[in-house]
């Protein structure tokens, strides 16, 4: 069983039955403010409906985002630690490529998936198509722009604008599941956090006397 | 949950990630199996100051090979552990919730216990570890480090801590910090001042003790302030520098670091009298410094109280006091946290375990 863990925008956590299997549950919290709060009721929600249990997860995939840092550590912390006490793999799948998996299911042609950076600023992703995997064939992106500065065609085509606010942590475990059976590389496990921390260097210490 | 769970002397492991140490600790009972810290201080270097973006990042970063380390060091395996425990606060948001998700889900992962409790309380919990026998109460303690600066009454470990007073604006750490880059001294302050005040005479110059007036002691007998402090000496180099001469750097250390080391120390000791406690517990990574713990035992030994230091290693922030406050309260037959607490930068004293 996989189960998946996205904390990119609320959180999401699924479990999905992997090897034929039917069955996958999925909980999740659209609140952008309290995945440390709610991570692992989610978690435990998920192995208790389907009667699971920890010793039956054999990998934890984790969306890297792009995100909003906090709370996208969130996700990552707890999917690393969940990897770390159980011995498993841990599979870092970008959190887009599940939005462009359902928006690629409703349009046709490119589309661009344009999620909430804050700060005024969003994060977009552009894909093209299927893979002969069955996955969202990613060819932009993640990036992060200003809204004016969001690309609006690819190549010449006109891009379908596919904006949201939830990632799909069930989404998220059938990609890897696809990427699993297809002998695909995973992505390396790094935050796409796209920002740099804000800081000021220190400049000269400030006159005190007037 | 694990049947097999041992009140008795459990093995547990603790998380600690509320300011800019990773720390993975691992005890039994009272005995100390493993105390791995990552620290990020040297990326804070070139700021000046612990950046809470560049710790919590660097927390997710060190979480899954420090507990590897931990459990290779103590020699366990993860499944044999009876709980796991983490800091819920207080402590910078960002960085607390890093271990919070990560307690959480190694908790879930290995079916055990999660008890979620609080930062300062886990640095009175590290003196359980130490060699100098169990903790007697009531106990002062007071707590100096670059993000807190607390004196506590501990009635009792597991049961009852009352926060007497705190710092009003900077910590004691964040102090030696500014006041470093005054003397032109690199990040962190402290060891820096204390290399600098070799040979200075620490009465010099006389700057000012903050809240020690007689009409700052009602209100805030047990509380601090550092901020007027690091002005003063910042005033006083200037004038000297405005005036073209020489700044004496070892006088000003030495000035500066007695007028911190003599407000903590006499209030400390105030509030040990006041309240007829004969026990002052020292703890947070300010207690490194050499001319604090000469002063605090100089003063408590001529005052009759006894002062106990923990090793250094479980002075600084680290996950064994947080690993040894859990066993505490477990022995005590607490109750483990819920699963929905969530990270609190303000969390009280008074609150030892989140629920
Ligand atoms: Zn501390």
């Amino acid at each position: 069983m996989l189960l998946s863990i996205d904390t990119s925008a609320g959180s999401s956590v699924a479990l999905t039955r992997v090897e034929g299997i039917p069955g996958a549950f999925e909980s999740s919290s659209a609140d952008t403010m309290k995945h440390a709060e709610v991570i692992g009721s989610l978690m435990e929600s998920c192995l208790t409906e389907l009667g699971a249990s920890a010793a039956d997860v054999t990998a934890v995939v984790a969306g890297v985002g792009p995100g909003p840092f906090t709370g996208l550590r969130v996700g990552l912390a707890a999917a690393s630690a969940f990897a770390v006490g159980r011995g498993i793999p841990l599979l870092p799948v970008v959190s887009h490529d599940a939005i462009g998996f359902d928006a690629l299911e409703e349009v046709d042609g490119p589309v661009i998936v344009v999620t909430d950076a804050r700060r005024r600023e969003l994060y977009w992703s552009i894909y093209d198509g299927w893979c002969s995997h069955g996955l969202p064939n990613r060819v932009a992106g993640p990036s992060l722009s200003r809204p004016e500065e969001v690309p609006v065609d690819f190549e010449g085509r006109a891009l379908t604008r596919w904006d949201a606010s939830e990632v799909s942590a069930g989404l998220l475990g059938i990609i890897a599941a696809r990427r699993l059976a297809a002998g695909l590389e995973f992505e390396h496990f790094e935050p796409l956090y796209l920002r740099s921390p804000d800081v000021t260097m220190p400049g000269a210490p400030k006159r005190v006397n007037s | 949950m694990s049947e097999s769970f041992n009140r008795e002397n459990p093995l547990v492991l603790g998380i600690e990630t509320s300011c800019d140490e990773t720390g993975i600790g691992i005890v039994r009972g009272r005995q100390l199996l493993a105390n791995v810290i990552a620290s990020s201080m040297d990326e804070h270097a070139r700021y000046g100051g612990v950046v809470p973006e560049v710790a919590a990042r660097a927390h997710l970063e060190a979480m899954a090979p420090t507990i590897r380390e931990a459990v290779a060091r103590a020699g366990i395996a993860l499944d044999d552990l009876d709980a796991v425990a983490v800091t819920s606060g207080p402590g910078l948001a960002g960085a607390l919730m890093v271990g919070v998700g990560a307690a959480k889900a190694l908790a879930l992962s290995l079916d055990k216990p999660l008890y979620a409790v609080n930062h300062l309380v886990g640095h009175v919990g590290a003196d359980v570890l130490g060699a100098d026998g169990p903790l007697e109460y009531p106990t002062i303690a007071l707590l100096v480090s670059g993000g807190h600066t607390s004196l506590l009454l501990v009635r009792d470990l597991t049961s009852d801590v009352e926060m007497l007073g705190e710092t009003i604006d900077d910590a004691a750490g964040e102090a030696f910090d500014k006041v470093a880059r005054v003397l032109g001294l690199p990040y962190p302050g402290g060891p820096q001042i204390d290399r600098v005040a070799v040979g200075g005479d620490p009465k010099a110059i006389r700057f000012p003790r903050g809240l020690s007036l007689p009409k700052d002691m009602d209100a805030h007998r047990y509380d601090f302030s550092f901020s007027g402090l690091k002005t003063a000496v910042a005033r006083w180099v200037e004038v000297r520098k405005d005036a073209r001469e020489e700044v004496p750097v070892a006088d000003v250390a030495a000035s500066f670091r007695e007028a911190v080391v003599d407000v903590l120390v006499t209030k400390a000791v105030n509030a040990c009298k006041d309240l007829g406690v004969p026990r002052l517990l020292l703890g947070g990574g300010v207690i490194a410094n050499a001319r604090l713990r000469e002063v605090a035992i100089e003063r408590t030994t001529s005052a009759g109280i006894e002062l106990r230091i923990p090793e250094f290693s479980l002075c600084t922030d680290n996950g064994a006091m947080i690993a040894a406050l859990a066993s505490e309260l477990i022995m005590d037959g607490a109750q483990p946290s819920s699963l929905s607490f969530g990270a609190d930068s303000t969390l009280p004293a008074t609150h030892i375990q989140v629920h």
